[in-house]
């Protein structure tokens, strides 16, 4: 009898939902970091109560957390709770907190510019960490997609964190601008058959791919096309809302891009549509099922300006196609006065059998549904906004 | 003693309650104070002052006998009342207009 875990980070604070593996009932602890806006949780693959967290604030900046309970207690990494936080010389010994460019000469990349919202150039700077991403086989190796845009990594449990520069060095850095939550990067995706490949997206440069563990990278948005650039099939630019990949199938990628739902059989090389007969192309999650590499799931949202359900009618699309051919899952949702979005890393999936898929909003619910889509319901429904939802199957 | 009045985010972050009290070696500055604070609590590294550039973060003020000293040097010294205790020293969140 296993369980599931459910993780979720929101504008104030973070939650953890508890459920055996019926998951009907389901037990709410929270909220930790009370206040602070929770970007991301995420559990790492190899050791689930390893849990990584990223606690941000407009005012104060970022904290990196750390559990190893699955989220009952917390501590900064290099400062485990009841130890001095101090060394005995008197030094402060959490750097985990700590995000700085890498501009060395062996190592590092300059720190030129980026593009403002309208195209003028201006220097990176530090703003938060938008996602975590445990390796998959090492806890205390853990990857940070951070605003202003480039990837860092910890090797040490997230003490100490250094920029896999190369990405923000490789070429294009000067022509990336922000989307309108900032210039963040929000995915990464391990390759679990090839350990040096990593994917990366990033609003709004688009797709990066690298095959060496991080040293060299490239764009990899041939195929998508995106009207608000001079150059709508820019080699980057492309305001990518969202990536995800079967573990069974890592070359096979799915891109909910700022409209467009995208797919690409070889490992982002090229991109076709697949947005078929969605009621509206735009959106931010798109995630895939357990069991089903060709089953993936998205929530069309209204855009430019409105940003909520279109017809005010909550609705999951689900294809078992790989795209193109959708449906529209609508049992236990409110199908009408819905005006809620649910953000980019908010959508998760559950490996158990039915597979689990769930969902949170701005509005403060958590929708789950134990049966891959057919029916749902909230699990938990007065958050504050849901910023991202992660699940995890325990033993 | 230097007292120090944290915003309820950053005493929840350094575990404390109430105001800190803080010794201070030779000038008390506002970078003085601030240093020894985040020697007492590393967690409020980067939290007032960026990490790399040990400037004021945007949205962080200092105020101390009814004035703002947001603005003035870093290496400045700080009111007297502050620097024999009788004041605290207030770093403050600013007003933003509760985005969220």
């Amino acid at each position: 009898m296993g369980r599931v875990r459910v993780l979720v980070g929101t504008r104030k604070g973070a939650f953890v939902l508890t459920s055996d593996s019926s998951r009907e009932n389901w037990e709410v602890s929270g909220p930790h970091f009370a206040g602070w806006e929770v970007y991301h949780m995420k559990g790492s693959p190899s050791d689930p109560d390893r849990v990584y967290a990223s606690q941000t604030s407009g005012w104060f900046g970022q904290i990196i957390q750390r559990s190893d309970d699955g989220g009952k207690t917390w501590f900064q990494p290099g400062t485990p709770p009841g130890e001095p936080t101090t060394t005995p010389e008197g030094m402060p010994k959490g750097e985990s907190n700590k995000f700085v460019y890498d501009t060395s000469e062996e190592t590092g990349a300059p720190l030129t510019t980026h593009q403002f919202y309208d195209g003028k150039p201006v220097p990176w700077e530090f703003k938060r960490v938008w996602h975590l991403e445990p390796s998959l086989d090492d806890p205390d190796t853990v990857y940070a997609g951070v605003e202003d845009a480039a990837l860092f990594r910890s090797t040490d449990g997230g003490r100490t964190w250094h920029e896999l520069s190369g990405l923000r060095g490789h070429g294009t850095g000067s022509q990336w601008q922000p989307g309108a939550g900032g210039m963040c990067l929000h995915t990464i995706i391990l390759d679990p058959s090839d350990r040096g490949r990593i994917y990366v997206a990033i609003s709004a440069a688009g797709a990066f791919r690298t095959d060496d563990g991080g040293k060299t990278w490239k764009p990899i948005n041939r195929g998508l096309h995106s009207q608000y650039i001079p150059d709508p099939t820019a080699e980057v630019g492309h305001c990518v809302h969202h990536v995800a990949m079967h573990p069974a199938r890592p070359e096979v990628l799915f891109m909910q891009k700022h409209w467009d739902v995208m797919r690409s059989d070889n490992g982002g090389e090229n991109w076709r549509e697949v947005s078929g007969d969605l009621p509206t192309d735009f959106g931010f999650v798109i995630d895939v099922h357990a069991h089903e590499p060709e089953t993936i799931y998205v929530v069309p949202i209204k855009s430019d300006a409105e940003h909520y359900p279109p017809d005010g009618k909550l609705r999951v699309y689900r294809s078992r196609t790989g795209g193109n051919e959708w449906e529209a899952l609508t049992n236990g949702l409110p199908q009408e006065n819905c005006y809620v979005n649910v953000l980019r890393d908010a959508m998760s999936v559950d490996t158990l059998d039915p597979c689990g898929v769930y969902f949170g909003t701005t509005g403060g619910q958590v929708y789950a549904s134990r049966d891959g889509g057919d029916s749902w319901h909230p699990i938990v429904r007065d958050l504050p906004a849901v910023l991202s939802v992660e699940a995890q199957a325990l033993p | 003693m230097i007292r120090v009045l944290l915003p309820q985010p950053l005493r929840t972050l350094a575990r404390v309650e109430g105001e800190v009290e803080l010794e201070v070696e030779g000038a008390v500055t506002r970078d003085s104070v601030l240093d020894a604070l985040e020697r007492a609590y590393p967690a409020l590294c980067g939290t007032i002052r960026d990490h790399q550039t040990r400037e004021r973060r945007a949205f962080v003020r200092f105020f101390a006998c009814e004035q703002d000293l947001s603005h003035e040097p870093a290496d400045a010294p700080l009111p007297e009342a502050v620097a024999d205790g009788r004041e605290p020293f207030l770093v403050v969140g600013a007003i933003a207009g509760g985005r969220a």
